[in-house]
């Protein structure tokens, strides 16, 4: 039986070399053998920066340390043999094409002789309720699956440690519950310490001992067993549109899907978005919720049935009248502005200035009146301090924000955005949803994709669930 | 050709371990690059095809599909150098075009039949292959299908910010060069934190690793080598006898 590992942090702090700012400062922490303690805070507080430190993951000579961090009494480093880890993505976990080799990985890793390693890679499997064999492709598996698998290929090892940074932050509603009763079940006998990071609290208080919370100025509090999160929603209402206008964009009919590609398809679907209202697309990964989307951002042309702007949306347009894929890049810019998952695929430029003027500026605006455009915005988002920053040194949230903004720039009056709220904390949640709200009383048609219920509480005035049986389920 | 890692199908020639497919396909390249006729590699060509079969490739579109640049790049071979050789005739170039066909097939064969984890156990047990080489260019290879995605995701965002090339050539080239720049700095974190969760698993311990599906030599990979020589052999032979063999160190 594995001895479950302690962690002492006293006037801790770290430093990244590239950076001024302390990432952490004067931490005290210690987690006894077997608890089980939730690290929280806000995007940018370094919570998984503490997670990766004590694992002994960062490379010593890329960060600054101060006072003390130890693993069982000695140097983090030290106890890596004793370590379990699960990240985000479990893209970037897996390392082998079957389910039983990747979980064997590990113990290959430790020399453990052959003979031994296949009787603990299925008894891992079963621990965390792996559905399948060995043989399993794991491309073939959902992301909540993956992430079990990841985390059979953690505690095989035995681990005295286990920590996870944010393990159900990519996943579906239905793919999280997975990890979080596989997470549960593993540490249930108090055999491993537990070390959990994520900003959305309330989800795993069942599973936890202790709460604790790294404060943004350094520090960190302890909360007590009764606390609760405050709902980021709490206090935030938004009138309901009560306007039942005329269509701006709407498919009829439309579907889509890739030739020799496990990417989602998306069935033949129906959808209006009309002014000053915002219709949400929900459903579980894997129903088409991003390819409707790229349909209605004109970015791919449905298989079957139609994507229509309305005539007052494709007035001006030279070529393709009324179907937003035939239009020019600069044409679509100024009608339908759009919102990737990931913000980074969108930026072009080195600074964020630039990148807020470059759209108009592409639609044909000048370029004193681009400037204004972008310095309007970034002072609207609280960015005015970053206007010479690169887009790629910002924390997500900021990237997330600004990525809405560089879509605002073109004054669209169509938004499609996948994911908006993906990755924000309670403070910058409400920036985006408030922000959202604004765009809506001001006409704007919203389309929202996304997994996030508070979001679709408040501002969705329809819903398109999108079931993963691949059949339409009107709201 | 199929650029997604996955598990290889299970075909007939699955049976023969790679580092002896490997052997097989060191004999054949030595055979046919030190000649220059006709004779050898469609000789050893015809034997060749005759064992695609075993490889699970069954029907010529199949064949076709995994080696049409291939064929393009050996069809240029004997065009170019019928063309650019004074003394090279149409059977020359038709032998040359051969000749890199018959050595490329090996490789198509040990492909279509090999699981890219069987070749990582099978260099590292038996060759002494660095285990993290072999390991870390398996996780690597896990990414491309996930890095194709993301290329065509890259691409459209482009077309949300406004820019697109029309038609304008120079353009397209620019945003091609911009979309890859794009494309490259997204890897390159994914592959780091990729390297983040193997060393958290005990990938850098130093520690010797051992092998869970090994990787064993049998009889029959000893006779597949053994046969790869005899064909070779036989090859040779036959084409010294008809008087074809034009040996590229005796002033070819």
């Amino acid at each position: 039986m594995p001895t479950p590992g302690r962690v002492v942090a006293r006037g801790f702090g770290l430093r990244y070399a590239t950076r001024q700012a302390w990432a952490l400062s004067a931490l005290d922490l210690v987690v006894e053998p077997g608890e089980r303690v939730l690290v929280t805070g806000s995007s940018g507080s370094g919570k998984s920066t503490l997670l990766y430190a004590v694992g002994g993951l960062l490379d010593s000579d890329a960060v600054e340390l101060t006072g003390e961090l130890t693993v069982d009494g000695a140097a983090p480093r030290a106890a890596r043999d004793r370590l379990g880890l699960l990240a985000q993505d479990p893209d970037s976990q897996l390392v082998m094409t079957l389910a039983g080799d990747d979980v064997a990985f590990g113990l290959e890793n430790a020399g453990v002789p052959p003979v031994e390693i296949w009787p603990r890679v299925d008894a891992a499997l079963d621990h965390v309720g792996f559905g399948y064999g060995r043989d399993r492709q794991t491309h073939e598996l959902s992301g909540g699956e993956q992430q079990r698998l990841v985390l059979a290929g953690a505690l095989v090892r035995e681990p005295g440690l286990l920590l996870l940074d944010e393990p159900t932050s990519q996943l579906d509603p239905a793919g999280a519950a997975l990890v979080r009763a596989a997470v549960g079940h593993a540490v249930a006998d108090r055999s491993v310490t537990l070390l959990l990071v994520d900003h959305d609290a309330t989800p795993w208080l069942p599973l936890v001992d202790r709460v604790v919370e790294i404060l943004p100025g350094g520090g960190l509090v302890e909360h007590p067993r009764s606390w609760r999160p405050v709902s980021r929603a709490t206090g935030l209402t938004f009138a309901r549109s009560d306007g039942s206008g005329s269509a701006l964009l709407s498919t009829a009919g439309a579907g889509f899907g890739y030739p020799r590609s496990v990417a989602p398809a998306l069935v033949p679907t129906s959808v209006d978005l009309v002014g000053g209202r915002t219709t949400a697309v929900t459903g579980p990964n894997g129903s088409g919720k991003s390819t409707l989307g790229l349909l209605l951002a004109g970015l791919r042309a449905p298989g079957v049935g139609t994507v229509r702007a309305s005539a007052a949306l494709a007035s001006g347009v030279r070529r393709g009248r009324c179907a937003p894929s035939r239009w020019s890049a600069a044409e679509l810019v100024t009608r339908i502005g759009t919102v990737f998952q990931n913000p980074e695929h969108q930026f072009l430029t080195q600074r964020l200035g630039d990148e807020l003027a470059l759209g108009p500026l592409r639609s044909g605006v000048l370029a004193g009146r681009a400037r204004e455009v972008a310095f309007g915005l970034l002072e609207r988002l609280g960015l005015t301090a970053y206007a010479e920053a690169n887009p790629f040194t910002l924390s997500g949230g900021q990237q997330r924000r600004l990525s809405v903004a560089t879509a605002l720039a073109t004054s669209p009056q169509v938004l499609v955005l996948d994911e908006p709220t993906f990755g924000q904390d309670a403070g910058t949640w409400r920036e985006v949803v408030r922000l959202l709200a604004e765009l809506r009383t001001a006409g704007r048609a919203l389309c929202l994709i996304t997994h996030d219920r508070d979001l679709v509480n408040l501002l969705a005035d329809d819903e398109l669930a999108l079931g993963a049986d691949r059949t339409e389920v009107p709201a | 050709m199929s650029l997604v890692l996955r598990p290889a199908a299970q075909v007939r020639l699955s049976a023969i371990n790679p580092v002896a497919q490997l052997v097989a396909l060191g004999i054949v390249s030595v055979t046919l690059l030190t000649t220059l006729d006709i004779v050898t590699p469609t000789l050893v060509l015809l034997i060749e095809l005759a064992m695609l079969p075993a490889a699970g490739i069954r029907s010529p579109i199949e064949l076709f599909r995994r080696t049409w640049p291939l064929l393009l790049g050996a069809t240029m071979v004997g065009v170019v150098n019928v063309l650019i050789s004074e003394d090279a005739g149409p059977l020359v170039g038709l032998g040359l075009a051969l000749r890199v066909i018959s050595l490329a097939l090996p490789g198509v064969l040990l492909v279509a039949s090999t699981d890219p984890v069987r070749m990582a156990d099978a260099l590292t047990t038996h060759w002494r292959v660095s285990t993290r080489f072999a390991y870390g260019a398996l996780a690597g290879l896990r990414l491309i299908p996930l890095l194709i995605t993301e290329f065509a995701t890259i691409r459209l965002a482009r077309r949300t910010r406004g820019v697109d090339a029309g038609r304008n050539p120079f353009a397209a080239a620019r945003l091609f060069a911009g979309a890859i720049f794009t494309l490259l700095v997204g890897a390159i974190r994914r592959g780091s934190r990729l390297a983040t969760a193997m060393d958290a698993r005990g990938f850098d311990s130093g520690i010797v690793r051992t092998n869970a599906r090994g990787s064993v030599l049998r009889q029959r990979d000893w006779l597949y080598i053994a046969a790869a020589l005899a064909v070779c052999g036989a090859a040779t032979a036959a084409s010294i006898a008809a008087g074809t063999w034009a040996p590229i160190f005796v002033g070819g």
